[in-house]
């Protein structure tokens, strides 16, 4: 069970990449080979439908969708999807810390609180929030609310647990050693348990980003709420298959930009911390 | 020592009677309720023993199941060969970065519409998706796990002068493999999502349709069985690969217990 939360294996970051502290240098082995694979995909995708393989209209070439898309980022609806998005995936994902960094801290430190409702936990934790999609339709129709509470159920979890581990990883013989130096409570606290819960919550605001984006995605999709995953479908059932792939191109964007945004704050906040000295020998 | 004995002892007694007690709450204060929405307790019940025993089993069950499955197969299938490939070396993955980066952070489900018009809406498609929805986590914790191995380890096998097949198959693969079911573990809970999300928007089994079928036909008690149904499977599932980890890490276990003790 530990191993499934240390930072570094989620992290998802190939390591060593820059070894050693080196700074990076504008070098060509380092630029040339992600730019000739990204062209090297485009043209695939530009010959595919141009010489038949796949007929252009399941599959347009790549230059009409980059075409569509930049002209998408010239219209309203097109800003008005990514803001709807942002907008239930900030909420879910706030909801969501709002609930599991306080549950988290209180069944971390309180063994028997939490071997109370362990079973519970357990049993909720990998439900997936999509089975909620048909009973939250009924209560809060088809708008933000149901997607907020589906981003922000799917999003709780992941953080909640990251949480509990956090707290109760602490070395025992830190907390004592505080204790020892007349550390008041919060001072253990501030000192203590915080810095080595940094990694687990940075992990798990991490992954529940991503969760709440594919939650959020899901509910404008399945549900029909306005948004990125809607206009997607709208797309598809209208036959505008070039638009769908323009706005799938988007959400993938948008999807790295939390990625990495959330990434390099995880890495930012714990540049001190073990799991991220990359090369330590 | 008493104190602790006492505490662990309440510890166990609460961890049986809380989730009970959770239960009984629900089953009493859902007792008399003429909501529409949270029917009682004991008709969601009956409604699954309608639906789940046995005769929804075969026609729902049974095909998410084995989309599941195959979906997940294929993903370990090309993941983890792919994430060994791409950790041999530092230009192949600089290479494949930006496409990995692009694909990963591409939410599974916004592929359904993509799915649909590329392969249509039968099995195939949930599948591929399924497949595409697990591989990433797959791939990326295999290649966490390889830049992980031991140096020593590393060393050894250079100097043992191992062909590359027995390198990868008896040293790097099973070195990596705690972290590839760190890997499992994620994929195996989006897979969920994917098969569940697929047949909710183009389907005509499994449980996904079953539970939207359900509530369009307002059909709530069937609609709370349908989501009980499912909570179960995810919870039975993530069990299932508890116990096949265990089994297949029982070295990985033992070999870090005798480290600690030594």
């Amino acid at each position: 069970m530990a191993s499934s939360v240390t930072p570094s294996i989620e992290a998802g970051v190939a390591p060593r990449r820059r070894a050693g502290g080196r700074r990076p240098r504008l070098d060509a082995a380092r630029i040339l080979p992600p730019i000739v694979s990204v062209l090297a995909v485009l043209a695939l995708f530009e010959l595919l439908p141009r010489v038949g393989i796949v007929s252009a209209r399941q599959l347009p070439p790549s230059s009409e969708i980059v075409d569509t898309f930049i002209s998408q980022l010239s219209t309203e609806a097109f800003w008005r999807d990514i803001w709807s998005t942002l907008q239930g995936w900030a909420l879910g994902l706030g909801i969501a810390i709002a609930i599991a960094v306080p549950l988290g801290l209180a069944l971390g430190s309180t063994p028997l609180l939490h071997r109370a409702l362990r079973f519970v936990i357990e049993f909720l934790r990998p439900i997936p929030s999509v089975a909620l999609i048909p009973l939250v339709v009924l209560l809060y129709g088809t708008g933000l609310t149901s997607k907020v509470f589906l981003a922000a159920f799917g999003a709780t979890w992941p953080l909640l647990i990251q949480v509990i581990y956090g707290v109760q990883d602490v070395d025992p013989v830190a907390t004592d050693t505080g204790r020892m130096f007349g550390l008041g409570r919060f001072q253990r606290m501030r000192r203590i348990t915080l810095p080595s819960l940094l990694p687990y919550a940075a992990t798990g605001l991490r992954i529940a980003a991503t969760t709440s984006l594919l939650l959020t995605v899901t509910g404008e999709l399945v549900i029909g709420a306005p948004g990125l995953g809607h206009s997607i479908d709208l797309a598809r059932t209208s036959a505008a298959t070039t638009l769908m792939y323009a706005l799938i191109l988007a959400t993938g964007l948008v999807g790295i930009v939390i990625n990495s945004a959330f990434r390099r704050m995880e890495r930012r906040t714990l540049r001190w911390h073990p799991s991220q000295r990359e090369v330590a020998a | 020592m008493i104190a602790r004995a006492l505490r662990s002892r309440l510890g166990l007694i609460l961890e049986v009677t809380v989730p009970l007690a959770i239960v009984a709450a629900w089953w009493i204060a859902s007792a008399g309720s003429t909501s529409f929405f949270f029917p009682p307790l004991s008709e969601i019940l009956d409604s699954f023993r309608e639906t789940w025993l046995f005769s929804h089993v075969a026609s729902d069950v049974v095909p998410s199941m084995l989309r599941l499955a195959a979906g997940f197969a294929i993903a370990i299938a090309i993941a983890v060969p792919l994430g060994v490939l791409l950790s041999q070396s530092k230009l192949l993955w600089r290479a494949a970065e930006p496409i990995v980066e692009f694909l990963r952070a591409l939410p599974g489900p916004a592929l359904i519409p993509l799915g649909i018009v590329l392969i249509g809406i039968g099995s195939g498609m949930k599948i591929a998706l399924i497949a595409f929805g697990c591989l990433f986590p797959i791939l990326l914790t295999t290649m966490d796990g390889v830049a992980s191995i031991d140096p020593v380890l590393r060393d050894t096998v250079r100097v043992l002068r191992l062909s590359r097949r027995d390198r990868i198959m008896r040293v790097i693969v099973p070195a990596a493999l705690p972290q590839i079911f760190a890997g499992l573990r994620t994929s195996l809970a989006l897979g969920l999502i994917m098969v569940v999300i697929s047949e909710m928007v183009a389907s005509e089994n499994g449980v996904g349709y079953f539970v939207l079928s359900a509530q369009r036909s307002f059909d709530l008690p069937a609609m709370w069985a349908g989501t009980l149904m499912i909570g179960l499977l995810g919870y039975a599932l993530s069990g299932l690969l508890t116990l096949v980890e265990r089994r297949l890490l029982r070295w990985h276990r033992a070999s870090k217990a005798s480290a600690l003790s030594s």
